[in-house]
């Protein structure tokens, strides 16, 4: 579905991305880790087509190759933060089917944005302007937005920032259940148990290469002493492992 | 579906503000069409309108008034578009053409061709300009060329939006240093032309200058009201417009260019008028919301309706005498603005 095949990139003189090599398929939900600065976000934007970045290919076609509009049929991509502004919850979430439609959008346009709000339960929202509601509602709005896109591939940056414990369990839950609808949902995620218990693979990063790729048997206290520096236990509850730093 | 339906109910309420600003500048501009040092009444202000009344009431309705009103309307039209665009383009509230130093290169272009010799003020104080379409073209010319400058650069370098706004700010300070310098070496009478040239004037508008602007205007208008998804998606950040399939830089250059490009042409005519840019988009962000789908058309009644006011007030306050529009404009904008700032910010 989607591939990084070499990819590298650089900020001026600053290489932040090494020769990257990942492919993510259909149903797969991948959770990319690694400490601040490992690149992560770099390579979810080069993944996204927001960088130019060689060596990227959406369903086997290199991404830049794709007119916009196409591509954002595609591909839908939630950023680390987004801007609150005097549009409505509602129109911002309407911005999701802006590829799909001519100058005015449909019935089912406006449908779509209904059930995307539905989804993240803030249909109470709808009409509030994204400067009036929290941090984290705007979170799921941005959330929202890219679920209207109707993408085949969902990339997501930290999408559980800012969010509450239950919502980001509903945030986590959404994007396994997605994953299931046959979608690749690729997530940066900094909290490391909660990628372990919901995602179903593992891209481990450290000074803009990859370290480790794979379900939960790459998981080893050798890896996250490797990864961040520090010295942890892992445990086991109710089955999930769970990653303790001791 | 009741979410759709509620959220076609806010659409609704947002024409009915469109109808309540666009009745209120019929309202002020016929109130504006009959007062004056010479008397009309509306009555027969309507019958000069629809091809009746007598040769008097026509000539100073259709020659005079009239001219000056529609200059009002397609002026502060202009400057609301542009404004409300820029606003969205470069994520910033206190972008205007006028922070791309549009005023200010108007300003020096206006000077360089009085100078030059295309006009000086005779010694009763009356303005003269021999040539006024050199000073005009000049204006024009001073006012685009910041902004080109800025573009060229944005491209070039791929300058943020920030940076664009102070990009901005420097070519305002360069431009008003080269006033100050040609105006170092103009004689007095050639300085008061200067001055009262700086003083917007909608007086200067006659039949041909609006035929010219209201071209300009409708082209500028509809291109935005076609842009107007890109619009919203530009003011959720870059990120979000690309992941949305909007080429957000080129869109960013053209509309910024656009906007500066009306502006231009409406400060040539009548010079620079102050705040309409920056009160007409905000008023209506905070009645109707952020969506460039009402805001355009609401930004640019607004806009209008505003400038049309003011106008009336700087003729009749003072009446016979006519204060400069901008005057009024600044007067009456800039404690409006700081209001609006002050409730923007109490809503975050």
């Amino acid at each position: 579905m989607i591939e990084a095949r070499n990819v590298g990139f650089s900020y001026g003189e600053r290489e932040v991305l090494r020769g990257i090599n990942l492919e993510v398929g259909e149903g797969e939900f991948v959770a990319i880790l690694g400490p601040n600065g490992a690149g992560k976000s770099t390579l979810l934007r080069c993944l996204a087509g927001i960088l130019k970045c060689n060596g990227v290919f959406v369903k086997d076609r290199p991404i830049g190759d794709y007119p916009p509009r196409e591509l954002s049929k595609v591909l839908a991509y939630v950023p680390q933060r987004a801007e609150p502004g005097f549009l409505t919850v509602f129109g911002t979430v309407l911005l999701g089917r802006r590829p799909y439609m001519g100058l005015t959008p449909s019935e089912r346009d406006l449908n779509v944005v209904e059930e995307a709000l539905r989804k993240l339960s803030i249909e109470k929202l709808a009409l509030k302007r994204t400067n009036e509601i929290s941090g984290g509602e705007l979170q799921k709005v941005s959330i929202a937005r890219a679920l209207a896109q109707e993408p085949e591939i969902l990339l997501m940056d930290e999408p559980t920032n800012n969010l509450d414990l239950k919502s980001q369990l509903e945030v986590m839950r959404l994007a396994r259940e997605l994953a299931k609808e046959g979608k690749a949902v690729l997530t940066v995620m900094h909290d490391v148990n909660l990628a372990l218990r919901f995602a179903k693979r593992f891209v481990f990063m450290k000074n803009g290469r990859k370290i480790a790729d794979g379900g939960l048997e790459v998981l080893s206290e050798e890896l996250f002493k490797e990864v961040y520096g520090v010295k942890v236990e892992i445990g086991e509850i109710r089955g999930v492992p769970v990653v303790m730093p001791i | 579906m009741p979410m759709v339906m509620d959220y076609k109910a806010y659409l609704r309420r947002k024409l009915l503000i469109g109808l309540v600003l666009f009745l209120s500048l019929l309202a002020v501009s016929l109130l504006s069409l009959s007062s004056g040092p010479y008397h009309v009444s509306v009555k027969e202000v309507l019958a000069v309108l629809f091809g009746g009344g007598n040769r008097d009431d026509r000539l100073v309705l259709l020659g005079i008034r009239l001219p000056r009103i529609v200059a009002g309307i397609l002026v502060g039209a202009s400057m609301g578009v542009a404004g409300a665009v820029l606003q969205g383009y470069l994520r910033n509230p206190l972008a205007t053409p006028f922070t791309m130093g549009v005023s200010h290169g108007a300003m020096f272009g206006a000077s360089l061709a009085i100078i030059l010799g295309a006009g000086y003020s005779l010694n009763s104080g009356q303005v003269f300009l021999n040539n006024p379409y050199a000073v005009v073209l000049f204006a024009f010319l001073g006012a685009i060329s910041a902004t080109l400058v800025i573009l060229a650069l944005a491209r070039l370098r791929g300058l943020s939006p920030e940076a664009i706004v102070l990009a901005g700010v420097a070519m305002s300070s360069l431009y008003s240093a080269l006033t100050t310098l040609v105006q170092y070496f103009a004689n007095e009478l050639q300085l008061s032309a200067m001055v009262y040239w700086s003083f917007g004037n909608l007086a200067r508008a006659t039949w041909r200058e609006n035929a010219i602007m209201a071209i300009a205007f409708a082209f500028v208008f509809v291109y935005f009201l076609i842009k107007r998804w890109d619009l919203n998606a530009s003011t959720l950040g870059d990120e979000i417009a690309k992941s949305v399939g909007v080429n957000i830089e080129r869109e960013r250059l053209v509309g910024t260019l656009l906007s500066a490009f009306i502006t231009s042409v409406t400060v040539a005519f009548v010079g620079v008028i102050g705040f309409v840019g920056l009160i007409a988009p905000h008023s209506m962000r905070l009645i109707a919301g952020g969506d460039y789908r009402s805001l355009i058309p609401l930004s640019a009644l607004a806009g209008a309706l505003l400038l049309v006011s003011a106008d009336t007030i700087a003729r009749l306050i003072v009446s016979p005498m006519t204060l400069p529009v901008g005057v009024i404009t600044s007067f009456l904008g800039a404690p409006t603005f700081i209001y609006l700032l002050v409730k923007m910010e109490g809503r975050r």
